[in-house]
């Protein structure tokens, strides 16, 4: 008999089978998942991953007898009151004879229309975050998104003394000495004590030893302790260090025309952003920049929750969002995101410095800048001649010259899922759509 | 990691000092109860076993053994990970307990056993399952027959690395659709009969001089007078031919598509033998569910009693032994809620006291029953021979007693379509027995359970159209919707037209038909 502890196993055997299984709902699956976006508060999003799909797709169908029809034999146990010839009604709903004996077919068959699973967190994002991409990633990788590390791959036979690895070319020194048969040390010391030795006695092999002993001194000197063939440096390699942390600068207008909705929009947008960013880049910062007519950076509590009267000023945001990038995020070493929500007011005088300030300062900086118009939940109404707004036309002249802005409206929240797929789809798949 | 304990720490302790006390066990203390138990199975109950192999596994191995049917190594599915999820949520959310054991046909025999057990369990878990149902696997005709438990699990790992270098070679979806079609068809996938062996030569020739022989030996001049019997309509040369060929009638789907399918790729074929293998590695568990679990109840309290009798087991252990073994024998009543069917183990433990007592201390009745084992004496010598050589369907149909019948009340109620209400056909009466106990055992007849379907006919000539018949037993028809889709499975592997008709056999009329045209996902 053996006993075998299983326990200690990697578990996580049926892991296979559940991605083929993932992949075979994959469709139905990154519906229900959206769907569930769209309903639930994006805070929670991902945190109870429970969907449900359609059972025809993961029917698993096999030659079976249909229950209630033909002929059937009920053998039942418990019987109290019947006696043979007896009659019994039929249960309702063409079950079988007395309990639930003809209930396995109809069960079964009732459980495997709707088929509901528990999502991991991380399964979850992967088929709410699939399709999209981080714009322009694929160009500025060569050029900013990397830099270059040093990392230590092996040795080498020159190099700064700063960098002498010791051990190994210790090592290497004393295999040579070993080789070349280098008198050690104590074998000169015995012979100088023996040397002594045979003065005071006056030994008459006194002169050999003296000549053996100056053939080893000879030798070793002839034999260096340590040899330039010994040294040994520790070399160091330059390679391409990507750049694997990104910051998020959100930007609102809080003055007193922004309503709660609005915000609640703009939140939203802000949370996928950073769901997204978060599963792209290992360290993600937010910045919160709010403004009226002035600017300032502030927490996130503060971002949301107070509110503020006075005019607005976009630049003041764009000032902000300069310095801070000056004076803490260097381009050369974060990926840099940021994210506007307004409601589309602005002193009209603001507009050619708001657009020189993104010209030349702010759009070279980003690697995407998203503009987010969030507007009243009503929506605009139809048939009335869309209405522009007074940033909306200066971003969009600025679109129009070729700057990578993108601008979109959102009115309802339901919305903003959509809105976010289209600033991030994948070109490809945005062409096909 | 095998814990390598040594024999000498684990000698079996003398009669009357407690195996273990309180809930906790570890490694000694399994071996501990291992061999204690062996001293039981082995010399009272004279049980033989295949070599027990113990796994103790965590609640999450036992989710995953779950999802591939029990086994420790399986290829891979989406089907799997579907139970898996299915049992995962369930068990999460406390709809469900686990097993706490599962015993594999193998030898060695693995019996997995969960973490979570108590002292008292693990004991119960190894007189069930390590004695019990190993005694089963290991006699039993059918098993004997159908199963190969010492090379299963090296067929298993040959399965896993081929379907595995198949989804490389051939992609993950075109492996993925023959392994659907093949589980749609997995039922009509296994030989209910052993296959007649291909006559040789020397034995062709022997029967033909015995035959010659024979013939010279009645022979009678008068029979040549007889005229020949007017109309004795030979059948078409053609067909004979063509289904002598194509093995026809041919019950076994996946072995006719595995042999004659004219347009599958080898490791389609090989694909195909796997999964109709496997299915038939588990035919002998769906014939002898009763009998299995009959068999290892029975032997897991002959074994706990002799352990408390003998004092080897405390008082609470016992009670709790007691109590997890009322639950697993509990059948509820027809009209009760929570009835679903018969309960194999109820009904095989109670079969199997039965025939104990018809043998120890029979009655009048029992005496004419059973006049074969009645008063025979030898309880574990009758029991050991049901064990080896029935399956449910002849064990019920042979030893299911009127005082069994009485004590479970079994009535028998008919539901006629052509009859405005349900009829009770049979009670526990004198009048009824007979008919009640044939109509019983039918009930675990898996060949007249399952769909009696047949590949009976290939159009060669013209469209290749492959036809099958269903036998619809008592007018019963397949649900349309699964037929139509497995059907479509079995055109997909067929590669041309299949139609299945429905025929009702006592009139030869046919009820409904399906057909399905092949898709071109295989080619």
């Amino acid at each position: 008999m053996h006993i075998v502890d299983r326990r200690l196993n990697p578990g996580g055997k049926s892991l296979p089978n559940r991605q083929r299984f993932l992949r075979r709902v994959k469709d139905v699956a990154q519906r229900a998942v959206r769907e569930s976006a769209r309903e639930k508060d994006i805070k929670d999003l991902g945190k109870d991953g429970r969907i449900t799909v359609p059972g025809d797709g993961v029917r698993e169908p096999r030659f079976s007898r249909q229950p209630g029809t033909g002929h059937q034999d009920y053998i039942l146990p418990g019987n109290k009151t019947y006696v043979e010839g007896d009659r019994i009604e039929r249960p309702p709903g063409g079950g079988g004879g007395g309990g639930g004996a003809g209930e396995g077919g109809d069960g079964s068959e009732n459980s495997e229309d709707a088929f509901h699973f528990v999502l991991t967190r991380e399964e979850f994002l992967d088929l709410f975050l699939e399709d999209l991409e981080l714009p322009d990633l694929a160009k500025r990788r060569l050029a900013i998104v990397e830099t270059e590390g040093l990392r230590r791959a092996g040795y080498t036979v020159s190099g700064s003394p700063a960098n002498l690895a010791l051990s190994r070319t210790l090592r290497n020194s004393m295999s040579r000495r070993i080789a070349l048969k280098r008198p050690k040390l104590e074998e000169m010391t015995a012979l100088e004590a023996e040397i002594a030795r045979a003065r005071e006695t006056g030994d008459p092999g006194l002169p050999d030893l003296l000549q053996k002993l100056e053939a080893l001194r000879e030798r070793s000197k002839r034999i260096p302790y340590v040899d330039p063939i010994d040294l040994r440096f520790r070399r160091f390699e330059p390679y391409p260090k990507p750049i694997a942390q990104a910051v998020m600068f959100c930007l609102m207008d809080v003055s007193g025309s922004m309503t709660e909705h609005m915000k609640d929009l703009a939140k939203r947008f802000y949370i996928l952003l950073h769901i997204f960013l978060t599963r792209r880049y290992k360290h993600v910062e937010i910045v919160f920049i709010r403004h009226t007519d002035r600017a300032t950076e502030v927490d996130e509590e503060t971002f949301f929750g107070s509110r503020e009267t006075g005019g607005t000023l976009v630049s003041s945001a764009l000032v902000e969002m300069k310095r801070i990038v000056a004076e803490r995020y260097s381009p050369d070493d974060w990926n840099i995101y940021a994210a506007q929500a307004s409601d589309g007011d602005n002193v009209s005088s603001d507009g050619p410095t708001s657009t020189e300030l993104l010209r030349a300062h702010i759009l070279p900086a980003c690697q995407h800048f998203a503009y987010l118009e969030v507007g009243d939940e009503n929506g605009p109404r139809a048939g009335f001649v869309e209405h522009r707004t007074t940033l909306w036309r200066t971003y969009e002249a600025l679109a129009k010259a070729g700057e990578p802005l993108a601008m979109r409206k959102v009115n309802h929240r339901r919305d903003i899922y959509p809105v976010f797929r289209e600033l991030f789809g994948r070109k490809d798949t945005k062409a096909e759509a | 990691m095998v814990a390598s304990l040594s024999r000498k720490t684990s000698a079996a302790p003398p009669a009357g000092e407690l195996l273990f006390s309180g809930n906790d066990w570890d490694f000694h203390t399994i071996r501990r109860i291992h061999d204690a138990c062996e001293a039981v199975a082995g010399p009272e109950l004279g049980l033989s076993w295949y070599p027990n192999q113990i796994e103790i596994i965590t609640a999450e191995q036992m989710l995953d053994a779950y999802a591939s049917i029990g086994m420790p190594l399986f290829y891979k599915h989406w089907s799997f990970g579907k139970h898996f999820a299915q049992q995962e949520a369930s068990y999460r959310r406390g709809l469900m307990g686990l097993a706490y054991e599962i015993v594999i046909n193998s030898d060695p025999c693995i019996s997995y056993v969960m973490e979570e057990n108590t002292a008292t369990m693990q004991t119960l878990v190894i007189a069930h399952a390590a004695f019990g149902h190993n005694h089963f696997f290991k006699n039993n005709y059918l098993f004997k027959q159908w199963t190969d438990a010492e090379g299963i699990l090296d067929y298993l790992d040959f399965a896993k690395g081929y379907i595995a270098r198949c989804e490389e070679r051939y992609g993950h979806q075109a492996v993925e659709q023959v392994l659907d079609a093949a589980h749609a068809l997995m039922s009509q996938g296994v030989h209910r009969y052993p296959r007649k062996k291909r006559p040789d030569l020397a034995s062709e020739q022997r029967r033909e001089r015995e035959r010659e022989q024979h013939g010279e030996q009645i022979y009678n001049d008068l029979w040549r007078t007889l005229p020949a019997k007017a109309g004795a309509a030979k059948g078409d040369p053609a067909l004979e031919r063509r289904k002598a060929l194509l093995e026809l009638p041919q019950e076994n789907i996946l072995y006719f598509l595995e042999k004659v399918a004219p347009r599958l790729r080898p490791w389609q074929r090989e694909i195909l033998r796997i999964v109709r293998l496997v299915a038939q590695y588990f035919y002998p568990q769906r014939q002898t569910k009763v009998m299995n679990e009959g068999c290892a109840t029975y032997c897991h309290y002959r074994i706990m009693n002799a352990l408390s009798q003998k004092g080897q087991l405390s008082e609470a252990a016992y009670l709790e032994f007691l109590t997890s073994h009322t639950n697993v024998i509990r059948q509820p009543n027809f009209d009760d809620r929570s009835f679903g069917g018969h309960n194999p183990y109820a009904l095989g433990f109670a079969m199997m006291q039965d025939i104990a007592r018809i043998v120890e201390q029979p009655t009048q009745e029992d005496r004419d029953w059973f006049p074969d084992i009645a008063g025979t004496g030898d309880a574990m010598g009758v029991l050991r021979d049901c064990w080896e050589n029935y399956r449910d369907e002849s064990f019920i149909a042979q030893f299911l007693s009127p005082k069994l019948m009485r004590d479970m009340r079994l009535f028998h109620v008919v539901d006629d379509p052509d009859e405005p209400e349900m009829r009770v056909e049979a009670i526990h009466d004198e009048r009824g027995y007979r008919k009640m106990r044939r109509s019983f055992a039918r009930q675990y007849d898996v060949a007249w359970l399952d769909p009696d379907i047949e590949v009976v006919d290939v159009d060669l000539e013209g469209d290749r159209r492959l036809i099958l018949h269903h036998k619809a037993l008592n007018r019963i028809t397949l649900q349309k919707d699964d037929a139509r889709r497995v059907l479509q499975h079995l055109a997909d592997l067929w590669g041309y037209d299949a139609v299945l008709k429905e025929i009702d056999p006592a009139s030869g009329a046919v009820l409904v038909e399906h057909t399905a045209s092949a898709r071109p996902i295989f080619f």
